[in-house]
C-alpha cells in the first residue's frame, strides 16, 4: 500500500499566559491509501492538534509549528500559502470534529451548504446539487431530509447537528477523511450507522481514513491500523491485531486494563495511576515513565526510541531494549500476548 | 444492591412526566412522554436510549432547567415546581447537580478556570477566604486529573477530555447529593473514564450520592449503574437491575440497541451482527393503552395489556434457562 499523507517529526507548541504549552513533540506517522488509521490515547496528549494541523485550522494567534512536515501529493502542507491551502482544505481533506457548529456556517441553510460543497468536485446544476444534498442528509440518518436541508444548523439536535457535518464532509468526496471523535456525541445505533458510511465510502471511494477515538469498541470495528498517544507523541503504533493482542508499551497496557469489559472487580476500575505532564515543563526522559511501574532508570534520563517488534509494529518503550530486563506482564496483556502467539501459529493474520 | 432494595428511600420520584416543545404548532415535539421512574437514596440510575430519545430533557426537567408540559417530579419529598425564592432555589442547586452533555458549549469561554470554579464556591459558600477558595480549586483539579498549573487557562485552550473534566469539577464543588451525569465520560480516555467512575463510586459510598447516569456506552452503563431504563421516543421502554437488563433484554428495541453496541475485544466485534428494530413495534393505536408493565420481579417493560402475558413468558423461559 502507497503512503497517501506523511506526517514528519511535526511539533507544534502554544504561547500562553503561562508560557509556552508543548502540545505535539515529534510525532511520526504515515497515513497509507484506502486504510483507515484510529489514533488513541491520553486525554490532552496531541490528538486533535496533530490532525488539525494538516488541514491547518489551529488558532494562528498563539499556535507556533516549531519542527516538522507534513507531506501530501508532494508538497508540505505546512509550508503552501494560505490560498494553495485553501484548495486542499475541505476538498482533498476533510474534517469532522468533536464541535460540530466549529464548521457549519450558522446563517446559510444546511441544504446549501452540502450543495455548494457537492459542487467542488462535480460540474452539475446546481438543482441536481440540492438532490445529492437531500440524499446525503438521508444517508447519515437525518429524518425527513427535504425539509431538514431547508433548516439552520441551530434548529438540529446535538447529535443531528452531528451527522449534518457528516455530510458536509462526505460531499466532496475527499481523499483523506479526518475525524475527531466523530461519534462521540451520537447514540450507538447512529454511531453503527455512521461507521457503516464511512466504511462504505472507503470501499466506494478508496478514501483514507484517520479516525480519533476513546472507544476501543469503535476502534476494533474500523481500524486496519492504531496509533497509540502519549504526551504528544506516539508511544505505539501498529496493526490492529497487534494493538488488542501484542500490545508492547506499558501505557497501552494500561489503556487496555482499563475497559469497563476487561473488569472484573467490581468494586474498583483500574485507571494508570498519577496524573499526565505538566506540559509547559520540559520532560526529561520518558514522558510516561513516573506513572509507569515497569519504568527503567534509563526512562527518566532518556527518551526512548522506537523499537521495531515487526514490520508494521513499533513501540517506543526502552522495554525492548534487549538488554532490558524481563517483567512480570499484568495478566490481561499476558492473556492476550497468547491469543497473538496462537494468531501467529495458526497464521490467521499474515502480515502481509 | 440487592440486600439494600429491602430498605430503600426514594430520593426523586418521577409520575407520569410529559415535555413537549412547541405545543400545538407544526414542529410540535413529545419530548419525554408520560413516563414515572424513582430513584432511590444511594443509588445510581442509568438512562440509556438512542439520540433525541429525551434523556437530556429528562435530566433538564428534574433540574428545573425546563418546565414540565405536565406530571410531577418530586425531590426529597418536595414537588420541584413548588421550590420558589431565591433561598430555596440555591438549596435545591447545592443539593442537586448536572454534568452537562456538551463541554465546550457549558462553560464560558471568556472566564478562565480558575473564575469557573471559584464563582461556583464562592456562590454556594463552600469556602470563604481567598486562600482557601485557590484550595479547594487546587484539590478538584487534583481530584479531576488536571494539572495545576492549568488554573489560569481558558476553556478554549483545553482539549475536548480536559473541558470535561472542570465541568465535573464544577459539579463536585458544592458536594451534592444527587448529580445528573449527562453523558460525561464519552469525551474522555477509557482511563480517566475508570479514574472518573471509581471517583463516583467512591462518593456514592462515603456520602450515600445518588446518580442519574445517562450515557451511550453501554459498558460503562451497565458497571456503574444498579437499574438501567431505556428510553426511545420519549417513552421508557424498558426498566431493570443493570445484570438482568443485559443478560434477559426482553423488549426488542433493547435488543437491537445492545446489539448495536461495539465490543473491545477485536475478534468477537469483527464477527458482530446488528439486530434491527421495527419502529411501530411501541407505536399503539389509540384506543389501546400500553404501559410499563413488571412482567418479573423488578422488570419492567412497555406493552399493552394484551402482550404482557406474552412478555411474562419470555420472562419465565429466559430465567428457567439458567
Ligand atoms: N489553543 C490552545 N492554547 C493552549 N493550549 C492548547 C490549545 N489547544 C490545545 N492546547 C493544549 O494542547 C494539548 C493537546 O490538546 P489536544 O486537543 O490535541 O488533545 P487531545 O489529545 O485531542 O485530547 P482529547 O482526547 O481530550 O480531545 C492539551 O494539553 C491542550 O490543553
Ligand atoms: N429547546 C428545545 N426546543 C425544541 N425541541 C427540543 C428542545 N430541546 C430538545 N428538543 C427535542 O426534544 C427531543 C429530545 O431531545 P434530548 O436532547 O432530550 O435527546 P437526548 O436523548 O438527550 O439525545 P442525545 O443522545 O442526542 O443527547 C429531540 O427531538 C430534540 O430535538
Ligand atoms: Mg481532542
Ligand atoms: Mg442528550
Amino acid at each position: 500500500m502507497d503512503t497517501i499523507l506523511s506526517i514528519k517529526d511535526l511539533t507544534i507548541s502554544f504561547q500562553t499566559l503561562d508560557g509556552k504549552v508543548a502540545a505535539v513533540r515529534g510525532v511520526n506517522l504515515d497515513l497509507k491509501r484506502g486504510e483507515t488509521l484510529a489514533i488513541v490515547g491520553e486525554s490532552g496528549s496531541g490528538k486533535s492538534v496533530s490532525v488539525k494541523a494538516i488541514n491547518r485550522i489551529l488558532p494562528k494567534r498563539n499556535t507556533i509549528y516549531e519542527k516538522g512536515e507534513i507531506i501530501y501529493e508532494n508538497r508540505n502542507l505546512l509550508a503552501l500559502s494560505e490560498t494553495e491551502m485553501e484548495d486542499v482544505r475541505g476538498k482533498k481533506i476533510a474534517m469532522i470534529f468533536q464541535d460540530p457548529m466549529t464548521s457549519l456556517n450558522p446563517t446559510m441553510k444546511v441544504g446549501n451548504q452540502i450543495a455548494e460543497s457537492v459542487l467542488v468536485k462535480e460540474k452539475i446544476p446546481k438543482a441536481e446539487a440540492w438532490k445529492k444534498a437531500v440524499e446525503l442528509l438521508g444517508l447519515v440518518g437525518i429524518r425527513n431530509p427535504e425539509a431538514s436541508a431547508n433548516c439552520y444548523p441551530h434548529q438540529f439536535s446535538g447529535g443531528m447537528r452531528q451527522r449534518v457535518m457528516i455530510a458536509l464532509s462526505l460531499a466532496c468526496k475527499p481523499d483523506i477523511l479526518i475525524a475527531d471523535e466523530p461519534t462521540t456525541a451520537l447514540d450507538v445505533t447512529i454511531q453503527a450507522q455512521i461507521l457503516d458510511l464511512i466504511e462504505e465510502l472507503k470501499v466506494k471511494l478508496g478514501t483514507s481514513v484517520i479516525f480519533i477515538t476513546h472507544d476501543l469498541g469503535v476502534v476494533a470495528h474500523v481500524a486496519d491500523r492504531v496509533a497509540v498517544m502519549y504526551a504528544g507523541r506516539i508511544v505505539e503504533v501498529g496493526t490492529a491485531e497487534e494493538i488488542f493482542y501484542n500490545p508492547q508499551h506499558p501505557y497501552t497496557w494500561g489503556l487496555i486494563c482499563s475497559m469497563p469489559s476487561m473488569n472484573t472487580d467490581t468494586n474498583q476500575l483500574y485507571s494508570i495511576p498519577g496524573a499526565p505532564p505538566n506540559s509547559l515543563k520540559v520532560i526529561k526522559g520518558d514522558a510516561f515513565a513516573p506513572r509507569n511501574r515497569y519504568a527503567l532508570a534509563i526512562d527518566f534520563e532518556e527518551e526512548p526510541p522506537y523499537f521495531k517488534v515487526s514490520e508494521t509494529h513499533y513501540a517506543a518503550t526502552w522495554l525492548l531494549h534487549p538488554s532490558a530486563p524481563k517483567v512480570e506482564l499484568p495478566a490481561e496483556i499476558k492473556r492476550r500476548h497468547k491469543i497473538f502467539a496462537d494468531m501467529v501459529a495458526k497464521k490467521e493474520w499474515g502480515n502481509d | 444492591m440487592t440486600e439494600q432494595n429491602m430498605n430503600r428511600k426514594p430520593i426523586l420520584e418521577v409520575t407520569n412526566l410529559c415535555k413537549i416543545f412547541n405545543a400545538k404548532t407544526a414542529s410540535e415535539v413529545r419530548a419525554i412522554d408520560n413516563i414515572s421512574f424513582t430513584i432511590y437514596e444511594g443509588e445510581t440510575f442509568g438512562l440509556v436510549g438512542e439520540s433525541g430519545s429525551g434523556k437530556s430533557t429528562t435530566g433538564r426537567t428534574i433540574i428545573k432547567l425546563e418546565e414540565p408540559t405536565s406530571g410531577q417530579v418530586m425531590y426529597k419529598g418536595k414537588d420541584i415546581t413548588k421550590i420558589k425564592g431565591r433561598e430555596e432555589l440555591l438549596n435545591f442547586r447545592k443539593s442537586m447537580q448536572m454534568i452537562f452533555q456538551d463541554p465546550f458549549a457549558s462553560l464560558n469561554p471568556r472566564i478562565p478556570v480558575k473564575k469557573i470554579l471559584g464563582d461556583a464556591i464562592r456562590l454556594h459558600g463552600m469556602a470563604k477566604t481567598d486562600a482557601e477558595v485557590t484550595e479547594l480549586i487546587f484539590k478538584l483539579m487534583d481530584t479531576v486529573g488536571i494539572n495545576r498549573s492549568y488554573v489560569n487557562r481558558y476553556p478554549g485552550e483545553f482539549s475536548g477530555g480536559q473541558c470535561q473534566r472542570i465541568g465535573i469539577a464544577r459539579a463536585l464543588c458544592v458536594q451534592p447529593d444527587f448529580i445528573i451525569a449527562d453523558e460525561c465520560l464519552s469525551a474522555l480516555d477509557v482511563s480517566i473514564q475508570a479514574q472518573i467512575v471509581n471517583l463516583m463510586i467512591q462518593l456514592r459510598k462515603q456520602r450515600n450520592m445518588t446518580y442519574l447516569f445517562i450515557a451511550h456506552d453501554l459498558a460503562m452503563v451497565k458497571y456503574i449503574s444498579d437499574r438501567i431504563g431505556v428510553m426511545k421516543d420519549g417513552k421508557l421502554l424498558e426498566l431493570a437491575e443493570a445484570e438482568e437488563l443485559y443478560n434477559c433484554p426482553l423488549h426488542p428495541y433493547t435488543f437491537s440497541l445492545l446489539s448495536a453496541s461495539p465490543v473491545t475485544d477485536l475478534i468477537l466485534e469483527r464477527k458482530r451482527k446488528r439486530v434491527d428494530y421495527d419502529v411501530n413495534t411501541h407505536k399503539y393505536p389509540a384506543d389501546v393503552k400500553a404501559e410499563l408493565f413488571e412482567v418479573g420481579p423488578g422488570h419492567f417493560v412497555y406493552c399493552s395489556e394484551a402482550e404482557r402475558a406474552g412478555y411474562e413468558a419470555k420472562y419465565k423461559e429466559k430465567h428457567a434457562a439458567k
